[in-house]
Protein backbone atom coordinates (compact mmCIF):
# COMPACT_ATOMS: atom_id res chain seq x y z
CA UNK A 1 0.00 0.00 0.00
CA UNK A 2 1.49 3.36 -0.72
CA UNK A 3 -0.66 5.42 1.10
CA UNK A 4 -2.42 4.70 4.77
CA UNK A 5 -4.53 6.86 7.22
CA UNK A 6 -5.52 5.42 10.09
CA UNK A 7 -8.29 7.10 12.22
CA UNK A 8 -7.35 10.58 10.83
CA UNK A 9 -8.96 13.60 12.71
CA UNK A 10 -8.14 17.32 12.25
CA UNK A 11 -9.17 20.40 14.35
CA UNK A 12 -8.70 23.70 13.06
CA UNK A 13 -7.85 26.47 15.58
CA UNK A 14 -8.38 24.33 18.70
CA UNK A 15 -9.30 26.56 21.53
CA UNK A 16 -10.81 29.25 19.77
CA UNK A 17 -14.34 30.40 19.01
CA UNK A 18 -13.07 29.87 15.64
CA UNK A 19 -12.43 26.18 15.99
CA UNK A 20 -13.73 23.67 13.51
CA UNK A 21 -13.56 20.01 12.91
CA UNK A 22 -12.07 19.62 9.46
CA UNK A 23 -11.56 15.64 9.61
CA UNK A 24 -13.48 13.45 11.31
CA UNK A 25 -12.25 9.55 11.97
CA UNK A 26 -11.03 8.87 8.40
CA UNK A 27 -9.58 5.93 7.63
CA UNK A 28 -8.37 4.52 4.04
CA UNK A 29 -5.70 2.72 2.22
CA UNK A 30 -4.62 3.18 -1.33
CA UNK A 31 -2.56 0.91 -3.77
CA UNK A 32 0.28 1.99 -6.14
CA UNK A 33 -1.04 2.59 -9.61
CA UNK A 34 -4.23 3.54 -8.67
CA UNK A 35 -6.37 6.57 -10.00
CA UNK A 36 -8.36 8.18 -6.82
CA UNK A 37 -11.12 10.47 -7.40
CA UNK A 38 -11.93 12.67 -4.38
CA UNK A 39 -14.80 14.20 -4.23
CA UNK A 40 -16.94 16.35 -2.00
CA UNK A 41 -18.95 19.58 -1.05
CA UNK A 42 -17.24 22.68 -0.76
CA UNK A 43 -15.43 22.44 3.01
CA UNK A 44 -15.72 18.90 3.21
CA UNK A 45 -12.64 18.68 4.18
CA UNK A 46 -11.07 17.20 0.73
CA UNK A 47 -8.09 19.94 0.52
CA UNK A 48 -7.44 19.42 4.41
CA UNK A 49 -6.97 15.60 3.86
CA UNK A 50 -4.87 15.90 0.67
CA UNK A 51 -2.49 18.72 2.14
CA UNK A 52 -1.88 15.82 5.23
CA UNK A 53 -0.57 13.31 2.23
CA UNK A 54 2.59 15.20 2.57
CA UNK A 55 3.30 16.53 5.93
CA UNK A 56 2.07 20.00 5.01
CA UNK A 57 -0.95 19.58 7.92
CA UNK A 58 0.32 17.70 10.91
CA UNK A 59 -2.94 15.29 12.38
CA UNK A 60 -4.83 16.18 15.30
CA UNK A 61 -4.87 12.55 16.02
CA UNK A 62 -4.46 9.47 14.02
CA UNK A 63 -1.46 8.36 11.59
CA UNK A 64 -0.25 8.23 7.89
CA UNK A 65 1.94 5.79 6.22
CA UNK A 66 3.68 6.84 2.93
CA UNK A 67 5.11 3.94 1.29
CA UNK A 68 6.15 2.61 4.40
CA UNK A 69 7.12 5.90 6.45
CA UNK A 70 5.23 6.95 9.62
CA UNK A 71 5.05 10.78 8.98
CA UNK A 72 4.21 10.88 12.76
CA UNK A 73 7.99 9.02 13.20
CA UNK A 74 10.75 11.51 14.13
CA UNK A 75 13.27 9.44 11.55
CA UNK A 76 10.75 10.16 8.89
CA UNK A 77 12.37 13.23 6.66
CA UNK A 78 9.50 15.57 5.34
CA UNK A 79 11.52 16.30 2.24
CA UNK A 80 11.45 12.55 1.06
CA UNK A 81 7.53 12.87 1.22
CA UNK A 82 7.43 15.48 -0.47
CA UNK A 83 9.14 14.16 -3.37
CA UNK A 84 7.69 11.13 -2.91
CA UNK A 85 4.20 12.77 -2.95
CA UNK A 86 3.51 15.45 -5.31
CA UNK A 87 1.09 18.24 -4.43
CA UNK A 88 -0.59 20.93 -7.17
CA UNK A 89 -2.74 23.35 -5.56
CA UNK A 90 -5.46 24.93 -6.55
CA UNK A 91 -4.45 27.71 -9.12
CA UNK A 92 -1.06 26.45 -8.70
CA UNK A 93 -0.41 29.02 -11.41
CA UNK A 94 -0.37 32.25 -8.56
CA UNK A 95 2.94 30.33 -6.85
CA UNK A 96 5.01 30.95 -9.61
CA UNK A 97 7.85 33.09 -9.58
CA UNK A 98 10.95 32.57 -11.57
CA UNK A 99 11.90 34.40 -14.24
CA UNK A 100 11.72 31.67 -16.81
CA UNK A 101 9.93 28.46 -17.51
CA UNK A 102 12.74 26.33 -16.91
CA UNK A 103 14.29 28.19 -13.63
CA UNK A 104 10.41 27.46 -12.10
CA UNK A 105 10.01 24.07 -13.32
CA UNK A 106 13.27 23.29 -11.97
CA UNK A 107 12.93 24.90 -8.37
CA UNK A 108 11.56 21.68 -7.07
CA UNK A 109 14.14 19.34 -8.55
CA UNK A 110 17.27 21.99 -7.64
CA UNK A 111 15.36 21.48 -4.30
CA UNK A 112 16.06 17.86 -4.26
CA UNK A 113 19.58 18.61 -4.73
CA UNK A 114 20.25 17.08 -8.01
CA UNK A 115 22.92 17.46 -10.53
CA UNK A 116 22.55 19.80 -13.19
CA UNK A 117 22.29 17.14 -15.94
CA UNK A 118 19.66 15.61 -14.00
CA UNK A 119 17.24 18.72 -13.48
CA UNK A 120 18.19 19.50 -17.09
CA UNK A 121 16.59 16.25 -17.83
CA UNK A 122 13.84 16.09 -15.56
CA UNK A 123 12.60 19.83 -16.93
CA UNK A 124 12.58 18.42 -20.49
CA UNK A 125 10.72 15.38 -19.81
CA UNK A 126 8.31 17.39 -17.13
CA UNK A 127 7.03 20.33 -19.89
CA UNK A 128 7.48 17.15 -22.78
CA UNK A 129 4.52 15.13 -20.47
CA UNK A 130 2.16 18.78 -20.16
CA UNK A 131 2.69 19.61 -23.27
CA UNK A 132 4.84 22.54 -23.09
CA UNK A 133 8.02 23.11 -26.09
CA UNK A 134 11.00 23.00 -24.41
CA UNK A 135 12.86 24.92 -26.64
CA UNK A 136 10.62 27.30 -27.86
CA UNK A 137 9.13 28.23 -23.79
CA UNK A 138 11.87 27.42 -21.73
CA UNK A 139 13.54 31.15 -21.66
CA UNK A 140 10.17 32.70 -21.92
CA UNK A 141 8.32 34.34 -19.08
CA UNK A 142 5.47 32.14 -17.20
CA UNK A 143 3.78 35.21 -16.26
CA UNK A 144 3.59 35.83 -20.28
CA UNK A 145 1.88 32.32 -20.94
CA UNK A 146 -2.25 32.22 -21.22
CA UNK A 147 -3.94 30.84 -18.27
CA UNK A 148 -4.02 26.94 -19.55
CA UNK A 149 -0.08 27.42 -20.11
CA UNK A 150 0.36 28.85 -16.49
CA UNK A 151 -1.17 25.83 -14.86
CA UNK A 152 0.66 23.44 -17.30
CA UNK A 153 4.08 25.17 -16.18
CA UNK A 154 3.01 24.66 -12.23
CA UNK A 155 1.87 21.58 -12.83
CA UNK A 156 5.38 20.39 -14.56
CA UNK A 157 7.10 22.07 -11.42
CA UNK A 158 5.75 19.15 -9.37
CA UNK A 159 5.52 16.41 -12.15
CA UNK A 160 9.75 17.10 -12.65
CA UNK A 161 10.18 16.26 -8.66
CA UNK A 162 8.98 12.74 -10.15
CA UNK A 163 6.73 11.93 -7.29
CA UNK A 164 5.35 8.32 -6.87
CA UNK A 165 1.89 9.87 -5.87
CA UNK A 166 0.46 13.18 -7.56
CA UNK A 167 -2.07 14.63 -6.22
CA UNK A 168 -4.37 17.38 -8.16
CA UNK A 169 -6.11 19.57 -6.37
CA UNK A 170 -8.84 20.83 -8.82
CA UNK A 171 -6.09 21.09 -11.71
CA UNK A 172 -9.13 22.27 -14.18
CA UNK A 173 -10.75 24.93 -11.93
CA UNK A 174 -11.59 28.15 -13.78
CA UNK A 175 -10.29 27.02 -17.17
CA UNK A 176 -11.97 26.75 -20.51
CA UNK A 177 -13.60 23.64 -22.37
CA UNK A 178 -10.40 23.32 -24.36
CA UNK A 179 -8.22 24.40 -21.64
CA UNK A 180 -10.00 21.27 -19.50
CA UNK A 181 -9.91 19.12 -22.01
CA UNK A 182 -6.35 19.65 -22.66
CA UNK A 183 -5.22 19.50 -18.77
CA UNK A 184 -7.09 16.09 -18.57
CA UNK A 185 -5.62 14.58 -21.17
CA UNK A 186 -2.19 15.20 -19.95
CA UNK A 187 -3.08 13.95 -16.56
CA UNK A 188 -4.17 10.31 -18.54
CA UNK A 189 -0.94 10.54 -19.81
CA UNK A 190 0.94 10.87 -17.12
CA UNK A 191 -0.89 8.56 -15.23
CA UNK A 192 -0.26 5.78 -18.01
CA UNK A 193 3.29 6.47 -19.14
CA UNK A 194 4.82 7.01 -16.04
CA UNK A 195 2.95 4.37 -14.32
CA UNK A 196 2.38 6.60 -10.92
CA UNK A 197 -0.67 6.41 -8.23
CA UNK A 198 -3.23 9.62 -8.96
CA UNK A 199 -5.54 11.29 -6.61
CA UNK A 200 -7.48 13.69 -8.26
CA UNK A 201 -9.78 16.32 -6.68
CA UNK A 202 -12.50 17.91 -8.74
CA UNK A 203 -16.26 19.12 -7.92
CA UNK A 204 -16.77 17.63 -11.93
CA UNK A 205 -18.49 14.68 -11.71
CA UNK A 206 -18.30 14.28 -15.45
CA UNK A 207 -13.83 14.32 -15.13
CA UNK A 208 -14.30 12.14 -12.63
CA UNK A 209 -16.10 9.43 -14.29
CA UNK A 210 -13.95 10.00 -17.51
CA UNK A 211 -10.95 9.00 -15.54
CA UNK A 212 -10.35 7.52 -12.37
CA UNK A 213 -10.69 3.85 -11.04
CA UNK A 214 -11.94 4.49 -7.51
CA UNK A 215 -13.87 7.30 -5.98
CA UNK A 216 -13.84 8.46 -2.40
CA UNK A 217 -16.63 10.49 -1.68
CA UNK A 218 -15.97 13.16 1.60
CA UNK A 219 -18.78 14.18 3.36
CA UNK A 220 -18.51 17.22 6.39
CA UNK A 221 -15.23 15.86 7.10
CA UNK A 222 -16.05 11.96 7.25
CA UNK A 223 -15.18 9.24 4.32
CA UNK A 224 -18.85 8.94 3.18
CA UNK A 225 -18.43 6.17 0.56
CA UNK A 226 -15.29 4.18 -1.83
CA UNK A 227 -16.19 2.38 -4.47
CA UNK A 228 -15.84 2.23 -7.84
CA UNK A 229 -17.10 4.99 -9.99
CA UNK A 230 -19.62 2.46 -11.34
CA UNK A 231 -21.02 1.64 -7.37
CA UNK A 232 -20.52 5.25 -6.30
CA UNK A 233 -22.64 6.89 -9.52
CA UNK A 234 -25.21 3.96 -8.64
CA UNK A 235 -26.02 5.96 -5.79
CA UNK A 236 -27.16 9.14 -6.43
CA UNK A 237 -29.58 9.55 -4.12
CA UNK A 238 -27.55 9.55 -1.49
CA UNK A 239 -24.89 11.72 -3.41
CA UNK A 240 -27.47 14.12 -4.10
CA UNK A 241 -28.35 14.40 -0.52
CA UNK A 242 -24.77 15.64 0.14
CA UNK A 243 -24.84 18.36 -2.78
CA UNK A 244 -23.12 16.27 -4.70
CA UNK A 245 -24.44 14.82 -7.96
CA UNK A 246 -23.95 12.08 -10.88
CA UNK A 247 -22.42 12.57 -14.64
CA UNK A 248 -25.12 14.24 -16.49
CA UNK A 249 -24.83 11.43 -19.05
CA UNK A 250 -25.79 8.47 -16.39
CA UNK A 251 -28.76 10.81 -14.91
CA UNK A 252 -29.60 10.68 -18.32
CA UNK A 253 -29.69 7.32 -18.71
CA UNK A 254 -31.46 6.64 -15.40
CA UNK A 255 -34.35 8.82 -16.13
CA UNK A 256 -34.43 7.69 -19.33
CA UNK A 257 -34.43 3.81 -18.03
CA UNK A 258 -37.44 5.07 -15.33
CA UNK A 259 -39.67 6.31 -18.52
CA UNK A 260 -40.17 2.40 -19.40
CA UNK A 261 -36.63 1.70 -22.14
CA UNK A 262 -34.79 -1.28 -21.25
CA UNK A 263 -31.23 0.01 -20.85
CA UNK A 264 -28.55 -0.28 -18.40
CA UNK A 265 -28.43 2.76 -16.57
CA UNK A 266 -24.99 2.44 -14.95
CA UNK A 267 -23.11 4.27 -17.73
CA UNK A 268 -20.65 6.30 -16.81
CA UNK A 269 -19.51 8.32 -20.43
CA UNK A 270 -21.12 9.62 -23.48
CA UNK A 271 -19.07 6.82 -25.37
CA UNK A 272 -20.53 3.63 -22.80
CA UNK A 273 -24.13 5.86 -23.61
CA UNK A 274 -23.87 5.25 -27.17
CA UNK A 275 -23.24 2.08 -27.19
CA UNK A 276 -25.96 1.29 -24.61
CA UNK A 277 -28.36 3.25 -26.68
CA UNK A 278 -27.70 1.46 -29.65
CA UNK A 279 -27.69 -1.92 -28.60
CA UNK A 280 -30.89 -0.79 -27.28
CA UNK A 281 -32.67 0.35 -30.82
CA UNK A 282 -31.04 -2.75 -32.22
CA UNK A 283 -32.75 -4.96 -30.34
CA UNK A 284 -35.92 -3.03 -31.12
CA UNK A 285 -36.09 -3.00 -34.77
CA UNK A 286 -35.24 -6.91 -34.33
CA UNK A 287 -38.10 -7.50 -31.95
CA UNK B 1 2.88 30.26 12.97
CA UNK B 2 1.53 32.75 10.94
CA UNK B 3 -1.91 31.66 13.20
CA UNK B 4 0.27 33.24 16.29
CA UNK B 5 -0.54 37.08 15.02
CA UNK B 6 -3.47 38.37 16.80
CA UNK B 7 -2.65 41.65 16.72
CA UNK B 8 -5.79 43.30 14.90
CA UNK B 9 -7.85 40.68 15.06
CA UNK B 10 -11.51 40.45 16.30
CA UNK B 11 -12.86 38.40 19.14
CA UNK B 12 -16.66 38.74 18.18
CA UNK B 13 -19.01 38.58 21.17
CA UNK B 14 -22.11 40.68 22.64
CA UNK B 15 -20.46 41.69 25.36
CA UNK B 16 -20.99 45.74 27.30
CA UNK B 17 -17.76 46.41 25.80
CA UNK B 18 -18.40 45.05 22.24
CA UNK B 19 -21.45 46.99 22.54
CA UNK B 20 -20.03 50.10 23.66
CA UNK B 21 -19.80 53.33 20.38
CA UNK B 22 -16.43 52.98 18.61
CA UNK B 23 -15.73 56.50 19.89
CA UNK B 24 -15.94 55.94 22.65
CA UNK B 25 -13.84 52.96 22.71
CA UNK B 26 -11.10 55.11 21.03
CA UNK B 27 -11.44 57.99 23.22
CA UNK B 28 -10.70 55.32 26.30
CA UNK B 29 -7.88 54.03 24.07
CA UNK B 30 -6.44 57.03 23.82
CA UNK B 31 -6.68 57.95 27.42
CA UNK B 32 -5.03 54.52 28.41
CA UNK B 33 -2.47 55.43 26.41
CA UNK B 34 -1.82 59.02 27.87
CA UNK B 35 -1.94 57.74 31.53
CA UNK B 36 0.67 54.90 30.62
CA UNK B 37 3.27 57.44 29.74
CA UNK B 38 2.10 60.22 32.31
CA UNK B 39 2.65 57.33 34.95
CA UNK B 40 5.55 57.95 36.96
CA UNK B 41 5.21 55.27 40.11
CA UNK B 42 4.35 52.04 40.27
CA UNK B 43 1.31 51.95 42.62
CA UNK B 44 -1.11 53.38 39.52
CA UNK B 45 -0.23 50.73 37.54
CA UNK B 46 -2.56 48.01 39.94
CA UNK B 47 -5.19 50.56 38.81
CA UNK B 48 -4.06 49.53 35.69
CA UNK B 49 -4.06 45.55 35.49
CA UNK B 50 -7.79 46.20 37.49
CA UNK B 51 -8.59 48.11 34.45
CA UNK B 52 -7.38 45.28 31.91
CA UNK B 53 -8.89 42.70 34.26
CA UNK B 54 -12.34 43.91 34.27
CA UNK B 55 -12.40 44.69 30.47
CA UNK B 56 -11.30 41.41 29.79
CA UNK B 57 -14.13 39.52 32.41
CA UNK B 58 -16.88 42.00 31.06
CA UNK B 59 -15.83 41.18 27.40
CA UNK B 60 -15.45 37.67 28.58
CA UNK B 61 -12.22 37.31 26.35
CA UNK B 62 -9.81 34.45 26.65
CA UNK B 63 -6.81 35.23 28.97
CA UNK B 64 -4.73 32.55 26.63
CA UNK B 65 -5.73 34.35 23.95
CA UNK B 66 -4.38 38.05 25.06
CA UNK B 67 -1.25 35.95 26.09
CA UNK B 68 -0.54 34.64 22.80
CA UNK B 69 -0.64 38.31 21.10
CA UNK B 70 2.07 39.42 23.45
CA UNK B 71 4.37 36.24 22.38
CA UNK B 72 5.73 38.05 19.26
CA UNK B 73 6.70 40.89 20.84
CA UNK B 74 8.38 39.23 23.94
CA UNK B 75 11.67 40.29 22.23
CA UNK B 76 11.45 43.88 22.22
CA UNK B 77 10.43 44.13 25.54
CA UNK B 78 13.23 41.67 26.28
CA UNK B 79 15.47 44.43 24.95
CA UNK B 80 14.05 47.34 26.57
CA UNK B 81 14.46 45.43 29.91
CA UNK B 82 18.07 44.70 29.15
CA UNK B 83 19.06 48.07 27.57
CA UNK B 84 17.51 49.81 30.91
CA UNK B 85 18.96 47.03 33.55
CA UNK B 86 22.26 47.86 32.18
CA UNK B 87 22.53 51.90 30.68
CA UNK B 88 20.83 53.52 33.96
CA UNK B 89 23.51 55.28 35.94
CA UNK B 90 23.10 55.32 39.81
CA UNK B 91 23.81 53.53 43.05
CA UNK B 92 25.71 50.35 41.99
CA UNK B 93 23.77 47.30 42.87
CA UNK B 94 25.84 44.04 41.15
CA UNK B 95 28.53 44.03 38.83
CA UNK B 96 28.59 41.13 36.07
CA UNK B 97 31.55 41.52 34.12
CA UNK B 98 31.70 44.55 32.05
CA UNK B 99 28.03 45.20 32.92
CA UNK B 100 27.11 46.96 35.79
CA UNK B 101 23.08 46.90 37.55
CA UNK B 102 22.16 49.43 39.11
CA UNK B 103 19.08 49.98 41.50
CA UNK B 104 17.21 52.81 39.35
CA UNK B 105 18.49 50.93 36.32
CA UNK B 106 16.21 47.55 37.77
CA UNK B 107 13.21 49.98 39.14
CA UNK B 108 13.63 51.89 35.53
CA UNK B 109 13.78 48.21 33.22
CA UNK B 110 10.70 46.61 35.28
CA UNK B 111 8.39 50.14 35.02
CA UNK B 112 9.56 50.16 31.36
CA UNK B 113 8.65 46.45 30.50
CA UNK B 114 5.43 46.53 32.97
CA UNK B 115 4.36 50.01 30.38
CA UNK B 116 5.32 48.34 27.07
CA UNK B 117 3.35 44.98 28.60
CA UNK B 118 0.20 47.10 28.99
CA UNK B 119 0.61 49.04 25.77
CA UNK B 120 0.09 46.22 23.99
CA UNK B 121 -2.73 44.34 26.24
CA UNK B 122 -4.65 47.57 26.34
CA UNK B 123 -4.65 48.17 22.64
CA UNK B 124 -5.28 45.08 21.75
CA UNK B 125 -8.25 45.13 23.85
CA UNK B 126 -9.62 47.66 21.40
CA UNK B 127 -9.34 45.64 18.52
CA UNK B 128 -10.33 42.60 19.94
CA UNK B 129 -13.75 43.80 21.15
CA UNK B 130 -14.09 45.98 18.11
CA UNK B 131 -15.24 44.54 14.36
CA UNK B 132 -12.88 46.41 12.03
CA UNK B 133 -16.10 48.21 10.18
CA UNK B 134 -16.91 49.92 13.50
CA UNK B 135 -13.74 50.73 14.20
CA UNK B 136 -13.26 52.93 10.75
CA UNK B 137 -16.54 53.91 11.09
CA UNK B 138 -15.08 55.29 14.47
CA UNK B 139 -12.20 56.73 13.04
CA UNK B 140 -13.65 58.48 10.36
CA UNK B 141 -16.50 60.11 12.48
CA UNK B 142 -13.71 61.31 14.51
CA UNK B 143 -11.27 62.63 11.82
CA UNK B 144 -14.48 64.23 9.80
CA UNK B 145 -14.04 67.41 11.51
CA UNK B 146 -10.69 68.01 10.00
CA UNK B 147 -12.01 67.45 6.64
CA UNK B 148 -12.64 71.30 6.68
CA UNK B 149 -8.83 71.97 6.53
CA UNK B 150 -8.57 69.26 4.22
CA UNK B 151 -8.04 66.07 5.43
CA UNK B 152 -9.33 62.91 3.36
CA UNK B 153 -11.51 61.44 6.23
CA UNK B 154 -13.06 58.98 4.39
CA UNK B 155 -10.44 58.13 2.05
CA UNK B 156 -8.19 57.61 5.33
CA UNK B 157 -10.79 55.20 6.54
CA UNK B 158 -11.67 53.70 3.87
CA UNK B 159 -7.94 52.78 3.27
CA UNK B 160 -7.71 51.43 6.74
CA UNK B 161 -11.37 49.21 6.30
CA UNK B 162 -9.81 47.61 3.00
CA UNK B 163 -6.05 47.48 4.93
CA UNK B 164 -7.74 45.68 7.74
CA UNK B 165 -10.47 43.74 5.53
CA UNK B 166 -6.93 42.11 3.61
CA UNK B 167 -5.02 41.17 6.60
CA UNK B 168 -6.43 37.64 6.91
CA UNK B 169 -6.90 37.34 3.22
CA UNK B 170 -3.34 37.79 2.64
CA UNK B 171 -1.80 35.61 5.40
CA UNK B 172 -4.09 33.13 3.78
CA UNK B 173 -2.28 33.23 1.27
CA UNK B 174 1.12 33.07 2.61
CA UNK B 175 -0.24 30.03 4.30
CA UNK B 176 -1.35 28.70 1.06
CA UNK B 177 1.76 30.01 -1.46
CA UNK B 178 4.48 29.23 1.56
CA UNK B 179 2.85 24.99 1.12
CA UNK B 180 2.72 25.23 -1.89
CA UNK B 181 6.56 26.02 -2.46
CA UNK B 182 6.86 23.47 0.75
CA UNK B 183 5.76 20.61 -1.37
CA UNK B 184 8.40 21.37 -3.97
CA UNK B 185 10.91 21.16 -1.57
CA UNK B 186 11.13 25.02 -0.59
CA UNK B 187 12.59 25.56 3.03
CA UNK B 188 11.82 28.32 5.19
CA UNK B 189 12.91 26.89 8.54
CA UNK B 190 16.28 26.68 8.37
CA UNK B 191 19.88 27.64 7.02
CA UNK B 192 21.89 30.84 8.17
CA UNK B 193 19.80 34.60 8.03
CA UNK B 194 21.03 35.27 4.06
CA UNK B 195 19.89 32.26 2.89
CA UNK B 196 16.75 32.61 5.04
CA UNK B 197 16.31 35.56 3.10
CA UNK B 198 17.11 34.39 -0.08
CA UNK B 199 14.78 31.58 0.20
CA UNK B 200 11.85 34.34 0.92
CA UNK B 201 11.73 34.99 -2.76
CA UNK B 202 9.54 31.93 -3.82
CA UNK B 203 7.13 33.58 -1.53
CA UNK B 204 7.12 36.97 -2.01
CA UNK B 205 6.72 37.03 -5.28
CA UNK B 206 3.82 35.48 -5.84
CA UNK B 207 2.63 37.19 -2.98
CA UNK B 208 3.16 40.78 -4.72
CA UNK B 209 1.74 39.80 -7.86
CA UNK B 210 -1.40 38.05 -6.22
CA UNK B 211 -1.98 41.78 -3.80
CA UNK B 212 -1.69 43.64 -6.98
CA UNK B 213 -3.67 41.68 -9.39
CA UNK B 214 -6.27 41.74 -5.82
CA UNK B 215 -5.92 44.94 -5.63
CA UNK B 216 -6.82 46.29 -9.74
CA UNK B 217 -9.82 43.53 -9.00
CA UNK B 218 -11.20 45.14 -6.01
CA UNK B 219 -10.74 49.05 -7.52
CA UNK B 220 -12.71 47.34 -10.46
CA UNK B 221 -15.20 46.36 -8.68
CA UNK B 222 -15.81 49.26 -6.00
CA UNK B 223 -15.60 51.52 -9.61
CA UNK B 224 -18.30 48.84 -11.28
CA UNK B 225 -20.74 49.71 -7.74
CA UNK B 226 -20.05 53.46 -8.64
CA UNK B 227 -17.93 54.23 -5.55
CA UNK B 228 -16.87 57.89 -5.86
CA UNK B 229 -15.34 58.60 -2.42
CA UNK B 230 -16.97 59.90 0.17
CA UNK B 231 -19.21 62.72 -0.35
CA UNK B 232 -22.83 62.45 -0.35
CA UNK B 233 -22.56 58.94 0.94
CA UNK B 234 -24.98 57.73 3.42
CA UNK B 235 -24.38 54.79 5.94
CA UNK B 236 -26.29 51.40 7.14
CA UNK B 237 -25.50 51.56 10.64
CA UNK B 238 -25.01 55.41 12.00
CA UNK B 239 -23.09 55.62 15.03
CA UNK B 240 -24.96 57.59 17.55
CA UNK B 241 -24.14 58.08 21.60
CA UNK B 242 -26.35 55.52 23.94
CA UNK B 243 -26.35 56.46 27.72
CA UNK B 244 -24.54 53.76 28.59
CA UNK B 245 -21.97 55.74 25.92
CA UNK B 246 -22.16 58.47 28.02
CA UNK B 247 -21.57 56.81 31.80
CA UNK B 248 -18.52 54.27 30.21
CA UNK B 249 -16.75 58.33 28.81
CA UNK B 250 -17.39 60.20 31.89
CA UNK B 251 -16.14 57.60 34.06
CA UNK B 252 -12.78 56.37 32.14
CA UNK B 253 -12.26 60.13 31.60
CA UNK B 254 -11.98 60.61 35.63
CA UNK B 255 -10.59 57.30 36.05
CA UNK B 256 -7.43 58.02 33.79
CA UNK B 257 -7.47 62.04 34.71
CA UNK B 258 -6.79 61.05 38.35
CA UNK B 259 -4.14 57.91 37.12
CA UNK B 260 -2.60 60.58 35.07
CA UNK B 261 -2.97 63.09 38.00
CA UNK B 262 -0.52 60.54 40.24
CA UNK B 263 2.06 62.24 38.24
CA UNK B 264 1.93 65.34 40.25
CA UNK B 265 0.81 63.91 43.60
CA UNK B 266 3.68 63.44 46.51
Amino acid sequence: MIIEIKNLSYVYNPGTPFEKKALDDISLGIEEGEFIGLIGHTGSGKSTLVQHLNGLIKPTSGEIIIDGDSLSDKSTKLKNIRQKVGLVFQYPEHQLFEETIYKDIAFGPKNLGLSQEEVDERVRHAMDLVGLDFEELKDRSPFELSGGQKRRVAIAGVVAMKPKVLVLDEPTAGLDPKGRDDILDEIRTLYEKENITIILVSHSMEDIARLVNRIFVMHRGRLAMDGSPREIFGRSDELEGMGLGIPQITKFMKKFKASGHDVKDDVLTIEEAKVEILKYLRGKKDA
Amino acid sequence: MLKDITIGQYFPGTSLIHKLDPRVKIAVTALFIASLFFISKFYPYIFIVLFIAAVIKTAKLPVKFILKGLRPLMFIILITFAINLFMTKGEVLFELGPLTVTKEGLRQSVFMALRLVFLITGTSLLTLTTSPIALTDGIERLLSPFKKIGLPAHELAMMMTIALRFIPTLLEETDKIMKAQMARGADFESGNIINRARNLVPLLVPLFINAFRRADDLATAMEARCYRGGDGRTRLNELSFKNMDYVVLTGMTAFFGILIATRYLG
